[in-house]
């Protein structure tokens, strides 16, 4: 009798956390073969790759936006291409709502699609330019068959007026060459969500938009969220608006995640020597800050020979024999704060502590 | 005297479609040594304003009224032969991109040579490679590297070498235009480290050209505001921080995120900016101002508030 009730709490537990999991990755991987001539085929036999996602694990929650950060390279944009199922993993799994969709094809991926979606980076290429704004948000319910002609108008006004494009009607003939950028992003965005998606990754959303709209487009994604209740992965390279906008932080470095927890541990004591560097170097509009020196040394090596042990060692001015020999994974330093970094490290004054009992629970 | 001192300035484009008035009736000066930000979005006429301080604005864009005195010289009467002379000994340009800027087939010393003894007839081909590494050393680049071509470097190095290339001649101006827009953060914040220390070593004038208001306010003496063409306010960095005053300049400050704020509230600037072949007569920032007034659909007055501060808006008098 006892043990019933056990199994069954922990059957409620586990599909609890089912339920508020929306996406799940495990050992996520992606390895682009390096373009080689003939010759240097004849010549060499080991094929090179880019690992561009290096066996990576997170998952995020019914409701939060989850941000994926990090500078030029880091392959935050490939996973945000692998959970879309644009790119085929190397590696790994993907569970989507608990199921496993790693291996999803024809009709089972097309069903699986209308519950995903995608607002690119770049409003002026992401819009077809002979296609009218009107046809361009009602398009996925033909791919889809989900509407009638009339019930397609209808949907598309409606969408349009809730990102913002109003009177909707003014709209729907127009080419995108005769908006702004930040109304083109609006367009986009009507085009993602008319489908009622339970998940969205935005990939750089703001990054091709005037300062003066940035904002604006930022917080109708937040809008849409409440309104439709939506999951967000966010991928960005700035920090600023990464605080802005998430309630999860995961931070990349050569195609791992080197620090993930909430925002407002992420920004106020970040463990890792790269997200110390990264948050000191970022701009602040204000005069009298005083700039941390940036410890850290060099550039973003290629992610095609990657450095032995820890891949931030040779740019790290903590490092030590050990991180050049092993691979720190990722671990669960504080509660719900995971870091890859082998020590514990007072940035203030610029000491490294100890070295990190992996046995040990947060 | 001022180093470089802009007066009344207005560049057109003229297209088909009619004429767009890029820079309208643009004045202000720089110091010897001073770092001049200037901000604006897209459009704003921010980098044609600094293509005009070397006479680089592209076709079919034209000066039509004004001038630029660079040590009390007038930049647009010179003749073509002087301007060579004067670009890159006394102003020179850093580009945004330096991938393009920099020639694939040549290696880093020979863009140093073919520089230094264009301007230098005298000078040997071992004394300018001298030179080149002492400059690359100062720019934090192995010397070694002087043969190496601009492929086998990485985005930030190659930035490094736009600016090497640019101070070559220890120009007394150097203008950068969003000289770290291609650039991760980190090596931005080193090549901004760079270009200040620069100024230091020096005392060379630095225009600093770009969208990010946080990068001026922290890294100028003072700053420019841009808006669809017109320079809409000027001051001391201290003062733009503490008492922005045109509204433009005010929701912009409000709509930045700032990584060293909790719980930061931003508010947006609304509407879009105005189409530049179809501008509202009197001020442009009128229909997205929450301020706007009768006579803001007539005209526009610079206002001195005092300290050097401009400010082109009625709110201030007028």
């Amino acid at each position: 009798m006892l043990e019933t009730a056990i199994s069954l709490d922990a059957f409620y537990m586990e599909a609890k956390k089912r339920l508020s999991t929306i996406v799940e990755t495990h050992s996520l991987t992606k390895y682009f073969p390096v373009q080689k001539s003939f010759i240097e085929r004849v010549f060499t036999r080991k094929a090179d790759y880019v690992k561009a996602v290096d066996d990576i694990d997170f998952s995020i929650k019914r409701g939060e936006i989850f941000t994926l950060a990090g500078e030029s390279g880091c392959g935050k944009t490939t996973t945000g291409k692998l959970i879309l199922k644009l790119l085929e993993p190397t590696a790994g799994k993907i569970l989507f709502n608990g199921t496993d969709i790693t291996g999803l094809k024809g009709e089972e991926l097309r069903l699986l699609r209308r519950k995903i979606q995608i607002i690119f980076q770049d409003p002026y290429a992401s819009l077809n330019p002979r296609m009218k704004i009107g046809d361009a948000v009602g398009h996925p319910l033909e791919i889809h068959r989900l509407a009638t002609e009339d019930e397609k108008k209808k949907r598309v006004l409606e969408i349009l007026t809730k990102v913002g494009l109003t009177p909707p009607e003014q709209f729907i003939n127009l080419y995108p060459h005769q908006l702004s950028g930040g109304q083109r992003q609006r367009v986009a965005m009507a085009r993602s969500m008319i489908l009622e998606p339970e998940f969205v990754v935005a990939d750089e959303p703001v990054s091709m938009i005037d300062v003066s709209l940035r904002t604006t487009i930022i917080d109708l994604m937040l809008e849409l969220r409440k309104e439709l209740g939506l999951t967000y992965l966010f991928i960005t390279h700035d920090l600023a608006v990464a605080k802005y906008i998430s309630d999860r932080i995961a931070l990349m470095y050569l195609g791992k995640i080197i620090e993930m927890s909430s925002k407002e541990e992420f920004f106020s004591t970040p463990l890792h020597p790269y997200a110390q560097a990264l948050l000191s170097a970022v701009p602040v509009p204000s005069v009298e800050r005083k700039r941390k020196p940036i410890e850290l040394r060099g550039e973003v090596p290629s992610a095609i020979t990657i450095p032995s042990g820890c891949r931030f060692h040779p740019r790290c001015i903590y490092m030590t024999e050990k991180c050049v020999q092993e691979v720190p994974h990722l671990f669960e330093r504080k509660k719900e704060h995971w870091t890859a970094c082998h020590y514990e490290i007072d940035f203030q004054r610029g000491e490294r502590l100890y070295e990190i009992d992996y046995g040990k629970q947060p | 005297m001022p180093l470089l001192e802009v007066d009344s300035l207005t560049v057109e484009y003229r297209a088909r479609r009619g004429n767009v008035r890029a820079v309208d009736n643009v004045s202000f000066s720089l110091k010897k040594g001073e770092i001049l930000g200037v901000v604006g979005e897209s459009g704003s006429g921010k980098s044609t304003l600094g293509l005009s301080l070397i006479r680089q604005i592209p076709s079919p864009g034209v000066v039509m009224g004004g001038s630029i005195r660079v040590d009390g010289k007038d930049v647009l009467t010179l003749s073509e032969e002087e301007m060579r002379g004067l670009r890159g000994r006394k102003i020179a340009f850093i580009f945004q991109d330096p991938m393009t800027s920099l020639n694939p087939v040549k290696t880093i010393g020979a863009h140093f040579v073919e520089l230094l003894r264009t301007h230098e007839p005298d000078l040997s081909e071992t004394e300018a490679l001298g030179r080149a590494k002492e400059i690359l050393k100062v720019l934090g680049i192995l010397p070694e590297r002087i043969n190496d071509y601009p492929h086998q470097f990485s985005g930030g190095m190659r930035q490094r070498i736009m600016i090497g290339l640019a101070i070559a001649l220890t120009p007394h101006l150097v203008i950068a235009d969003e000289p770290t827009t291609a650039l991760d953060v980190i090596v931005q914040a080193k090549i901004l480290d760079l270009l200040k220390s620069l100024r230091d070593t020096f005392g060379m004038a630095l225009i600093l050209v770009t969208h990010d208001l946080s990068i001026v306010l922290e890294r100028s003496d003072k700053i420019i505001v841009m808006y669809a063409g017109q320079l809409v306010e000027q001051a001391e960095r201290l003062d733009m921080q503490d008492k922005p005053s045109h509204p433009y300049t005010q929701g912009l400050l409000r709509s930045i995120p700032n990584i060293e704020l909790a719980d930061q509230r931003l508010e947006a600037i609304p509407g879009n900016p105005p189409d530049l072949l179809n501008l509202p007569e009197g001020c442009r920032f009128q229909q997205r101002c929450p301020y706007v007034m009768e006579h803001c659909h007539k005209e526009t007055p610079l206002i001195d508030v005092g300290n050097s501060h401009f400010v082109r808006c009625f709110l201030y008098g007028g």
